[in-house]
Order: structure tokens, then C-alpha cells, then sequence
């Protein structure tokens, strides 16, 4: 039997993604969801019975501090992505011509290298002695340096720095579907720009305001590297503490557990993202535009 | 006190050095239906974005109510627009569209229901009220579209070939409702176009434009019958166009040579002998007759039937004449009349009654842009 060279690629392709996934998702994460019932062991990693304890520690006020401290610098990460990104991703989206490129250009220019290295140059722009303190001295704003790095503020600009592209791409993609005879027919029945902008703008541009924030906030929870040489020993974030619980503390069942949490929130954020999706295209199919 | 709504006076719009509109004058009185007629990209659809205020003149004045319009935004000008694409908010239900300007305007609550209400039972959606946009047919987004700019009760209403999306069903349909409509409410209605049947039908003037400027502007009667270019002629409705030399100017009347033969018509617009005329005749203007009818009354042409089309409540022939032009006449079935029987390669008379024609100076640029509507 002659089988379809077309069909068997499809499939092989598919398998191929799909044995991928299977071998570098889903059994590492079933790994870390078996380690978190498991004891921690004396020689070995991990002992094998059964135990709740891992789960039950997440309790700890401590612990909760570092969750509620990572949901909380994510938000202001997303927050600032958000409200520096769109002005950008509007101007981005309304340009023509040459400089359109160019500003894309400057969104992508970031990719082209590590990120770790982008954050060791914000620790030399943001050091006691560094660029920014120099500046502001220069400026006669202060007399003496004063505290930049190792504060939750430093965390939140170098998640900011590193994670804007991915608020700006999902933005700029929407706001540039935004049918500007829709601005007009608002404007011809009287809205000021203010309402056009809550009214109009925002609602339309919404599945990009989801998308960007998504792709900010998640990864920002997630980010140790940033959080440890921006932060200091001070911001402990869910990223750190599952870093250091594998690799300093050697508590695998801890980390795991901890993990798995984290997964878990990102995967409800992610259910509730694919809702709004499917209720914004419901409105927008079909409409003569 | 005028009743003048809209006076555009000496108006000219160019972009990038193109110049769309060439000092356009217009005055539009109130309550009055007008059309823009023209083929794309003469300069219609800019001429509604300068009144909706989406576009400034870059010179001349462009008054409502008699004041000057210059430095008015669009969102402050009394004016609502119903837009090719209708543009409706796809986020917002069908009566959240059509609140939309009354909750701008500070109307309370509970009186914008009513307004909104009213507007959608008007163009018969109030049981649509809830949809999206969306969920409606073409025909349903293009009432929702008026109503919502209806509620206003503007000034003027402009509308951009709203019924362009529409099969032509439903295109008759509305443009009665469209007509009933502006009578019932009184208000100024701009209607742009580039269907000439449409603006025939619904316009009590049409302002036909072509190339930046306005050809003619009369009652659709006078457009039709007496277009004074021959862009009008051609544009608006179907025109035998013959061409003729002035021979001989007598009281009132002129001679001219025209396709071998010597016919007399009324001097109209003050012919001098030797001069080149256009002489333009409707297709439903000209009778037909059998050579074994006689010789009918002047004027008339000659000719052998080359095409006999039916068209059901029409029979239309193409006629070669004996100059080798070839012309259009419709004839209607008569109850009166019972041979309208014609056979290809027949001898016939296509005659006309004097005055029925419009007789125009030929024009230079006469061959240069041969326009089908």
C-alpha cells in the first residue's frame, strides 16, 4: 500500500514535536510532581515514601512572604511594561514608512544578546559607583550615592528592561489591527480623545493587553538571575527559592513542591487568558470591517 | 436668517500636491436630499470628510449654519456620518452603539433608553437590540449604522456609499427607506455616491463631480435631460454621442451636417457656423419605424438594425447608421402598438422629437477619458 508522502509527514512532523514535548515536558514534570510527595533523603535526593510535608511547609509565613513578594514584583513588572510599552507599540503601530523599521529594529535589538549579560550591565549602571549615581551627582539632584542596587526597585527595572519586548510585540500586533474608522466614527459622534481612549482603544486593544502582560508576568515570576544580582540576598523570589532549594539547600522535594505551585498558577492564568481570547473573537468575526 | 445649512465657498484640498478638490462652491439648503456623484477618486468622499471636519481645506471656507467651520473638530460639529464601512463598534451590543452619542451628550439615563429605542424601531432593529454587530447581516449593520447616528438628530447626516456593500435587492429596498426616512425626520442628508441610478432616484439635487470639480449640479430631471457636459452625458444614464459641424445659423435655429445628413435643431446655446457640436440623444428618446411606415418627421437618422436585444419590458436595438456610427434606441412595448417586431438587417428610421436632444459645443479633451458609470 502506497501511503501518502504528504500524510506521512504531517504525522511525522507531529510525532516529532509531540515525542519532544513528551520527553522534555511531560516527564521531567511528572519527575517533579512525584519528588514533591517524596521525603528528602541522607545519601540520596530524594527518599521514596510517600509524604505531604513538602506542601504543607509552602504554609510557612516565610515562604508565603516569597510568593506574595514575586506576585507582587511581577505585578509592578507588568504594570511598568504595560504602561511604558503601549505609548511605544501605539507610535510603533501609527508610524509609516523608514522609521517604522527602525523602531521595530530597536524593540528586537535586545535579542541579539544573553540577557544575564544585559543584567551585569545594569548592575554597572546601578552600583554605588556606578553610571546612574555618577549622573545624578553630576546633575546636583544628590550630594552623596546613594542605595540603587540590591533594592526591589532594581529587581523591578531589570525585569522591566528585560521583559518590555514581550509586552511590545503583542501590543504593537493588535494596536495595529485597530481600525482607525472606528477612532473617526467615535470622534463624528462627539467622544473627546480621553473617551475614545477608555472606550474605544482599550477595549479593542485588550487581547493585546492580555497577550503582553501574560508574557511579562509569567516569565518575571519565574526569573532567578535578575532577582539575585540585582536584588541582593533581600528580594527572595519563587525563582530563588526554588534555585537555592535544589542547588544550595539540597531539599529536591521542597523545590519541586514549590514548583509544581508555581506551575499550577501559571497554568490557571494561562486557562483564564485562553477565555478571553475566545470571547474576543467571538465579538470580532464576522464584523464588516 | 438663511436656510442655507452648508455653503462651501471656493474650496480646495490637495495631498501631497495632488489636488483632489479645485475650488468647489456648493450651498446646500436645509432639509434638502443632495448627492455626490462621481466616478472614484473624483473627490466626493473628501468633500464629506471636510464637512465631518476629519480633513481642513487648504483653502477656501467651508460654513455651517453660516459659521465658519475651520477651527471646529469633528467631535464638535453637529454632524453625524454614516460610513462606508459602518464602522460600528464590534465590542459593544447594537444598543450600546446607538447610545453611544446620546451618553456623550450628558442625556440622562433613563431618556437615552427611549432616544436609543426609538432610533433602532425606526430602522425596525428594536428586537436586535442585544446582538453584537457581528451577529447581523450586512443589510442589519448598514439600519443599526443610521440609527446610531440618527438618535443624534443631526444637522446634517452625510452618508458614504452606505449602500455599496449591499445585493441589489436590498439596495432598493433601502434607498426608498433611505428616502422616507429624510423626509419623515427633515434633516439634510449628504449622500455620496457613484451609482447613478441611486442618486437619480433618491436626490432632489445631484452635484455631479469629476476630477477634483463639480460638472453640473441641477434636480436629477435636469441632469438627465440637459447634462451640459459630455462627462455628465456619459456618466449619468446611456447616450448616443454624434458628432456635427454648423453649417447654418438662422433665428433660433442651426443647421448642421451630422452622420451624411443635414438636421435642424433648436440654437440652444448660441452656435456659430463651422463650429464643432456634440449632439447627444437618450436611447429611450429614439423612436423606430419600419421604412414601409413612410419617411417619419424630421429630425430623424437612417440605418440597418445590426442587434435586437429583449429585454423584457424593453426591446433595446443597435443601429448602424449609414455613416457607419453606431447608435442605441430602446423601445417600449405599447399596448397601442402591436408590430414592435424587428428583424436584424432591417431598413429603419430613428427618429426624435425636437428638443428631446442636447446639443453641446464639442469639447477638446472630448477623447481623453471615456468614463462608463
Amino acid at each position: 500500500m502506497r501511503v501518502n508522502p504528504l500524510f506521512s509527514f504531517k504525522w511525522f512532523s507531529a510525532g516529532l514535536i509531540w515525542f519532544w514535548l513528551g520527553l522534555f515536558v511531560l516527564v521531567p514534570l511528572l519527575m517533579l510532581l512525584t519528588a514533591s510527595f517524596l521525603q528528602r533523603g541522607e545519601t540520596e535526593f530524594v527518599k521514596f515514601a510517600f509524604t505531604l510535608e513538602n506542601y504543607q511547609r509552602i504554609f510557612n509565613p516565610i515562604y508565603l512572604d516569597v510568593f506574595w513578594n514575586s506576585f507582587y514584583l511581577a505585578a509592578m513588572t507588568t504594570l511598568f511594561c504595560l504602561l511604558l510599552g503601549y505609548p511605544f507599540a501605539f507610535l510603533l503601530a501609527r508610524v509609516t514608512g523608514k522609521y517604522k523599521h527602525l523602531l521595530l529594529l530597536f524593540v528586537i535589538i535586545p535579542f541579539w544578546t544573553s540577557s544575564l549579560i544585559r543584567t551585569y550591565a545594569m548592575v554597572i549602571i546601578l552600583k554605588t559607583n556606578g553610571v546612574m549615581n555618577s549622573f545624578l551627582q553630576w546633575l546636583g539632584l544628590i550630594q552623596e550615592p546613594i542605595q540603587l542596587l540590591y533594592t526591589p526597585a532594581a529587581v523591578v527595572v531589570g525585569l522591566v528592561y528585560s521583559l518590555l519586548p514581550f509586552m511590545v510585540l503583542p501590543l504593537y500586533a493588535t494596536i495595529e489591527k485597530l481600525d482607525i474608522r472606528l477612532i473617526e466614527a467615535a470622534k463624528d459622534l462627539g467622544a473627546r480623545n480621553v473617551r475614545i481612549f477608555w472606550s474605544i482603544i482599550i477595549p479593542l486593544t485588550m487581547p493585546g493587553i492580555i497577550a503582553g502582560s501574560m508574557l511579562v508576568f509569567l516569565p518575571a515570576l519565574g526569573m532567578f538571575y535578575i532577582p539575585d544580582l540585582l536584588g541582593g540576598a533581600k528580594a527572595l523570589l519563587i525563582g530563588n527559592l526554588i534555585q537555592n532549594q535544589f542547588l544550595s539547600a539540597r531539599d529536591w522535594p521542597f523545590g519541586a513542591a514549590v514548583s509544581i505551585i508555581l506551575v499550577l498558577v501559571m497554568s490557571l492564568l494561562l486557562v483564564l487568558y485562553y477565555f478571553s481570547i475566545l470571547r474576543n473573537s467571538n465579538n470580532r468575526d464576522k464584523v464588516g470591517l | 436668517m438663511n436656510d442655507l445649512v452648508i455653503e462651501l465657498k471656493q474650496v480646495s484640498k490637495s495631498f501631497d500636491g495632488v489636488a483632489i478638490l479645485k475650488n468647489i462652491d456648493l450651498e446646500i439648503k436645509k432639509g434638502e436630499f443632495l448627492t455626490l456623484l462621481g466616478p472614484s477618486g473624483c473627490g466626493k468622499t473628501t468633500i464629506l470628510r471636510l464637512l465631518a471636519g476629519f480633513e481642513t481645506p487648504s483653502s477656501g471656507t467651508v460654513l455651517i449654519n453660516g459659521e465658519d467651520m475651520l477651527q471646529i473638530e469633528p467631535e464638535d460639529r453637529h454632524i453625524n456620518t454614516v460610513f462606508q464601512s459602518y464602522a460600528l463598534f464590534p465590542h459593544m451590543s447594537v444598543f450600546d452603539n446607538v447610545a453611544f452619542g446620546p451618553k456623550i451628550r450628558g442625556v440622562p439615563k433613563a431618556e437615552i433608553a427611549t432616544q436609543v429605542m426609538d432610533a433602532l424601531r425606526m430602522v425596525k432593529l428594536e428586537h436586535l437590540a442585544d446582538r453584537k454587530p457581528a451577529q447581523l447581516s450586512g443589510g442589519q449593520q448598514q439600519r443599526v449604522a443610521i440609527a446610531r447616528a440618527v438618535v443624534n438628530k443631526p444637522l446634517v447626516l452625510l452618508l458614504d456609499e452606505p449602500l455599496s456593500a449591499l445585493d441589489y435587492k436590498l439596495r432598493k429596498e433601502m434607498q426608498i427607506e433611505l428616502k422616507q426616512l429624510q423626509r419623515r425626520l427633515g434633516i439634510t442628508f449628504i449622500f455620496v455616491t457613484h451609482d447613478q441610478e441611486e442618486a437619480l432616484s433618491m436626490s432632489d439635487r445631484i452635484a455631479v463631480m469629476n476630477a477634483g470639480k463639480i460638472e453640473q449640479l441641477g434636480t436629477p430631471k435636469n441632469i438627465y435631460e440637459s447634462p451640459n457636459s459630455l462627462f455628465v452625458a456619459r456618466f449619468v444614464g446611456e447616450s448616443n454621442i454624434l458628432v456635427g459641424e454648423v453649417i447654418k445659423v438662422g433665428d433660433d435655429c442651426v443647421e448642421m451636417r451630422l452622420e451624411n445628413k443635414i438636421i435642424s435643431l433648436k440654437n440652444t446655446k448660441n452656435f456659430q457656423v463651422s463650429q464643432s457640436v456634440n449632439l447627444l440623444l437618450r436611447p429611450e428618446d429614439l423612436h423606430v419605424y419600419d421604412e414601409d411606415e413612410g419617411i417619419p418627421p424630421e429630425p430623424y437618422l437612417h440605418g440597418i438594425i445590426e442587434e435586437v436585444i429583449y429585454k423584457g419590458t424593453t426591446v433595446d436595438l443597435l443601429i448602424r447608421l449609414d455613416s457607419g456610427k453606431q447608435i442605441a434606441a430602446t423601445q417600449f412595448f405599447n399596448e397601442d402598438d402591436p408590430k414592435l417586431d424587428f428583424r436584424m438587417g432591417e431598413r429603419v428610421f430613428a427618429g426624435w422629437l425636437e428638443g428631446w436632444e442636447a446639443l453641446l459645443p464639442s469639447e477638446a479633451a472630448e477623447n481623453s477619458a471615456p468614463v462608463s458609470p
